[in-house]
């Protein structure tokens, strides 16, 4: 299940991934109401058994079974829940056509929400290693090797619009340098890699999510929109105030001051902004 | 395709939620066969709805005041707040006579694939409210959907370092459904047996 959307007054339009026939959607009648049969089993997330109905312009949902509700696990846990939106997301929008079959997209998409939902990685690289696997199989893996230009084996710079990793004459000027260390789990976590990946530091997955998502952002033309809210697990850099800051219009005393509680303290790090 | 002024109409109307270009025609033929006193005053409380009617100053509700008449009424519970997604929430939920605390309407729920994050709902003005020490308990009220669980999980981690009593309306809530659809026996049930939430 891929996202849904109100239609009229109780009906919801539902847009899925499905192995044999790629993104579908469909309509589930009646499912905002109390007496609905279909209930959760058709929130996002969900690895649901659809049967659809061949409908004039849209299809209609006749039957569905849960196969596994990875949404429960995810909507829990803040981070994971943020890092699963924007797999479906990018789910959506790499799968173009509707009913042209997409089985190795489906195929790691479910595999990247069950990582996610077993908890036994960080949210954020379980994400990245999703964005880069489906972007390879879109056809768009970065090089990381050789030089995305001349395929020589000395490089240093990463080039978003040369496709990956540059050497020294290949490299535009705009280029950044990122650590060696940070390429090495890029290819971790496109090769799936997670003992390599786990063991990475926390400024080099920091350097990794942004190239990542920078080049994710570039190869889909309007970008992913739930990146922006996606949280990492600890905050590691400085989070964004809640009020304005004393003297600015709308200025009010932080909340919790009466409290001792630490505003700076909330989870609420962006690393990425759009 | 009609004349102008009927077509006109007739788009207008579609553009509201649930109203699709069947009843959207249907309405306006409607209107056209209807008394000219009846079509006024539909016309005036359209404009009055946006003229008088605003959001409550303290808790987002609609108010036809600064205020609303909830949050102006001394007898309810100020330790107490309900956190719903709607105003229509809070009738509903003041429909079960179970709740006699203070409400606050966020606005909607955290759905970034729909670009709403917690900075676009009414977050920060629950923060103020929870700042003086007043109150003691917030109940998460929001949809028992994936956006409103996901909603209610932000704020219970947001406000945990505050030490407030957190709890969740009861399950038996319809999974997957809109809160406003509940009847007044399950919400006013699932009030009586919320549960503590701990993220
Ligand atoms: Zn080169
Ligand atoms: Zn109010």
């Amino acid at each position: 299940m891929l996202r849904t959307q109100k239609l009229g007054e109780a009906d919801r339009i539902i847009t899925v991934l499905t192995k044999r026939a790629g993104k579908v959607r469909g309509v589930a009648k009646g499912v905002r109401r109390t007496t609905s049969r279909f209930g959760a089993r058709l929130e996002p997330f969900s690895h649901v058994d659809l049967q659809l109905h061949e409908g004039r312009s849209l299809d209609v949902i006749t039957q569905v079974e849960t196969i596994r509700p990875y949404g429960e696990a995810l909507v829990a846990d803040y981070p994971r829940y943020t890092a699963g939106t924007a797999m479906l997301e990018t789910a959506d929008r790499l799968t173009l056509g509707e009913k042209e079959p997409a089985l190795r997209q489906f195929l790691l998409l479910v595999g990247g929400l069950r990582t996610l939902a077993e908890r036994e990685h960080e949210a954020r690289l379980v994400l990245d290693a999703y964005f880069l696997r489906s972007l390879a199989v879109a056809g768009y893996a970065p090089a990381l090797s050789e030089c995305a230009r001349c395929g020589a084996e000395a490089v240093r710079a990463f080039a978003i619009a040369a496709g990956g990793v540059v050497c020294g004459s290949c490299r535009p000027p705009a280029a950044t340098v990122p650590a060696a260390e940070t390429i090495t789990l890029m290819i971790a976590l496109l090769r799936g890699d997670w003992p390599m990946a786990d063991a990475s530091e926390p400024r080099h997955r920091t350097e990794c999510s942004g190239l990542v998502a920078a080049y994710l952002q570039w190869h889909l033309e309007h970008g992913i929109r739930s990146l922006r809210h996606v949280e990492r697990e600890q905050a590691r850099e400085p989070g964004r105030e809640w009020w304005p800051s004393a003297g600015e219009p709308g200025a009010v005393s932080p909340p919790g001051a009466a409290r001792g509680f630490d505003p700076k303290s909330t989870p609420n790090s962006h690393i990425f902004r759009a | 395709m009609y004349e102008g002024v009927v077509q006109n109409l007739i788009d207008e109307l579609g553009m509201l939620p649930g109203v699709g270009p069947k009843s959207a025609q249907r309405i306006a033929f409607h209107l056209l066969a209807a008394d000219p006193a009846d079509v006024k005053r539909l016309a005036h409380a359209l404009l009055e709805v946006k003229e008088r009617v605003r959001f409550c100053r303290v808790c987002g509700n609609v108010a036809a005041e600064e205020e609303c008449r909830i949050c102006r009424d001394q007898r309810r519970d100020p330790h107490v707040i309900c956190v719903v997604e709607e105003s229509k929430d809070v009738v509903a939920i003041e429909k079960t006579r179970e709740f006699r605390g203070r409400y606050h309407v966020l606005g909607g729920a955290i759905s970034p694939i729909d670009g709403v994050g917690p900075d676009d709902l009414r977050i920060r003005e629950l923060m103020t409210r929870l700042a003086d020490g007043q109150v003691t308990e917030l109940i998460l009220a929001t949809d028992p959907n994936l956006e409103g669980e996901a909603t209610a999980t932000y704020l219970a981690r947001l406000v945990k370092p505050m030490g407030l009593k957190v709890t969740r309306l009861a399950s038996g809530l319809p999974v997957g459904g809109d809160l406003e659809y509940a009847d007044e026996v399950t919400l006013g049930r699932a009030f009586e047996g919320r549960r503590l939430l701990d993220v």
